[in-house]
């Protein structure tokens, strides 16, 4: 018996006909020759989120971002104009144009124009070449012609993102469809004390996104992180979600645990009873005049609801905590079988000491919750290479993954054809 | 010279959970015994209250010295407090190899 009510078709996963029900493979996963095509047709091609506009607070603030998966670097700077993004590399030979002392390491400062550290070669902020060193020296070079040519850049409350595909038509508001659209005007802005997290991690970049979409493992895994009677009354609870909604390549799971305060005290942890903070965050809310919810954040409209996950395709993911607060997710791909996970926690400016500690608590809560996610997947990559199972069965508080497979699978079906090339079925020997 | 105010001077004995960042905070956790985690959680816990009501008289950002070495071993409380009153070893458990490094933290 559910405690929350399931769509009429009897269950999430059978609202949305097109995901099936059957077990389903990771072959997508753990293919060398899979990854190739998804570099091309996702991380070349579709809007990835690279940060957040504080990150550039006056004309001249930039932050160089790695983007492994569709093998370039891009700039993106702060101009008169707004944001703009533009490929990271001289047009003199081809030398990475913004580094410092190592060359795959991201950088960020503020600066009037970019210099390649090669010949001097200089750059405005738009990417128009103004000096070449010893220009004489060079035969009918027009400057005008070798400035950088910008890459689609835009921003949607807040957070920027940048489109590589120089043909691409769907503007960036329309790509995050209706649960972007639904999550406008929370205050982001608000929210601007950061606590990022870094970790290299020895898996697909979709076995991380799938252990934070679900929440089907959270009473067992986290089992030792509760004190040993809540521990026990979760995992006799389980995990159901209070809604899951999907729209085009993205989704999202609604989740209860409101715990802001907690009914029984005797149930959290001493220094969370100190601080009145733990895992949902600080359970006092700021004080920034937030009444009312966009429409897209408990969407049950549920009084338990917790924290709405949303997972925005390919590699962004963005959870919103009912106490007010934001974190989001980041999984960019090095390799078939490894990633760069970030982690990064969003909270409202604290007023003093007091609120500052009760973010700590939650920071450190997040971090080693995470410790036990991040450990899990190079288990789960190693023997899914080992190919011993095949196929596995996904459960209906697994939609999310199984949506995120079939989307990735569709893309490079969709591109390959797009292409004239016949989808080739991954995992055959031929 | 007292590392935390004179109020605080109890806690000198723990003056080297007095560390400005969080890699500093959890590698210290890390080399630490229980029995060094229990006496530092034992003598940090019941203060931490009193610790909050001091320093909440200062701004954040204008914390006198004595005040910060507090505030960073309020830190240390915290990151201290999770093999103490939960899994009793000092690395959360089933984590293996896994690392999470803070690469942003809040300069106070």
């Amino acid at each position: 018996m559910p405690h929350f009510v399931k769509p009429t078709e009897g269950s999430w996963t059978e609202h949305y006909p097109e995901l099936g029900t059957g077990p389903v493979s990771y072959e997508d996963s753990i293919s060398p020759e899979h990854y190739e095509r998804e570099r091309d047709a996702i991380f070349a091609r579709t809007w990835l989120n690279v940060g957040r506009i504080e990150q550039l607070p006056r004309t001249g603030s930039y932050f160089t971002k790695e983007l492994d998966a569709a093998r370039t670097s891009v700039i993106v700077v702060r101009t008169a104009d707004g944001v703009r993004a533009v490929p990271n590399i001289c047009r003199h030979r081809g030398n990475k144009l913004v580094w410092q002392d190592y060359p795959r390491e991201e950088v960020s400062g503020t600066c009037r124009q970019f210099t390649c550290k090669y010949h001097g070669w200089r750059y405005g902020l738009e990417g128009d070449l103004t000096f070449v060193q010893q220009e004489s020296e060079f035969f009918d070079l027009d400057k005008s012609e070798y400035g950088l040519v910008p890459v689609q850049a835009d921003v949607w409350e807040g957070f920027i993102f940048v489109n590589l595909d120089r043909t691409n038509e769907t503007p960036l508001a329309e790509y995050l469809g209706a649960l972007g659209k639904g999550l406008a005007g929370y205050p982001f802005d608000k929210m601007t004390q950061v606590y990022k997290y870094r970790a290299e991690v020895g898996s697909n970049w979709k076995l991380y996104i799938d252990a934070f979409a679900e929440f089907y493992h959270a009473p067992v895994l986290h089992a030792k992180q509760a004190v040993a009677d809540e521990s026990r009354k979760l995992q006799g609870y389980g995990y159901e979600a209070l809604a899951y909604a999907l729209d085009g390549p993205h989704g999202m799971v609604s989740s209860w645990g409101g715990m802001s305060p907690p009914k029984d005290l005797d149930m959290v942890k001493p220094i969370e009873r100190v601080l009145r903070s733990g895992l949902f965050g600080p359970w006092d809310k700021p004080d920034i005049g937030l009444t009312d919810l966009p429409p897209a954040l408990n969407p049950a409209g549920h009084r338990a609801w917790g924290t709405d996950s949303f997972v925005f395709f390919p590699n962004f993911m963005l959870l919103v905590w009912e106490p007010q607060w934001y974190l989001t997710y980041h999984y960019w791909p090095t390799c078939y079988n490894t990633h760069i996970f970030e982690g990064t926690m969003y909270f409202v400016p604290p007023k003093n000491a007091t609120e500052r500690l009760r973010q700590e608590l939650a920071a450190v809560t997040f971090k080693e919750y995470s410790l036990q996610d991040g450990n899990t997947l190079e288990a789960t990559q190693t023997m899914l290479e080992s190919r011993a199972v095949t196929t596995f069965p996904l459960n209906d508080q697994e939609i999310l993954l199984r949506h995120l497979h079939k989307t990735a699978h569709d893309y490079v079906d969709d591109y390959e054809k797009r292409r004239g090339e016949t989808p080739i079925q991954i995992g055959s020997t031929s | 010279m007292s590392e935390f105010p004179p109020e605080f001077t109890d806690l000198e004995p723990f003056a080297g959970w007095a560390l400005r960042t969080e890699g500093e905070r959890y590698a210290k956790r890390l080399a630490s015994t229980m029995d060094e985690l229990q006496a530092f959680y034992d003598a940090a816990l019941p203060r931490l209250e009193d610790a909050m009501t001091y320093l909440d008289q200062f701004e954040l950002d204008a914390l006198p010295e004595d005040a910060t070495g507090l505030l960073w071993l309020c830190y240390s409380l915290v990151n201290a407090s999770f093999p103490v009153e939960v899994w009793r070893q000092p690395r959360v458990p089933d984590s293996g190899a896994a690392k999470f490094n803070a690469v942003i933290e809040p300069a106070v």
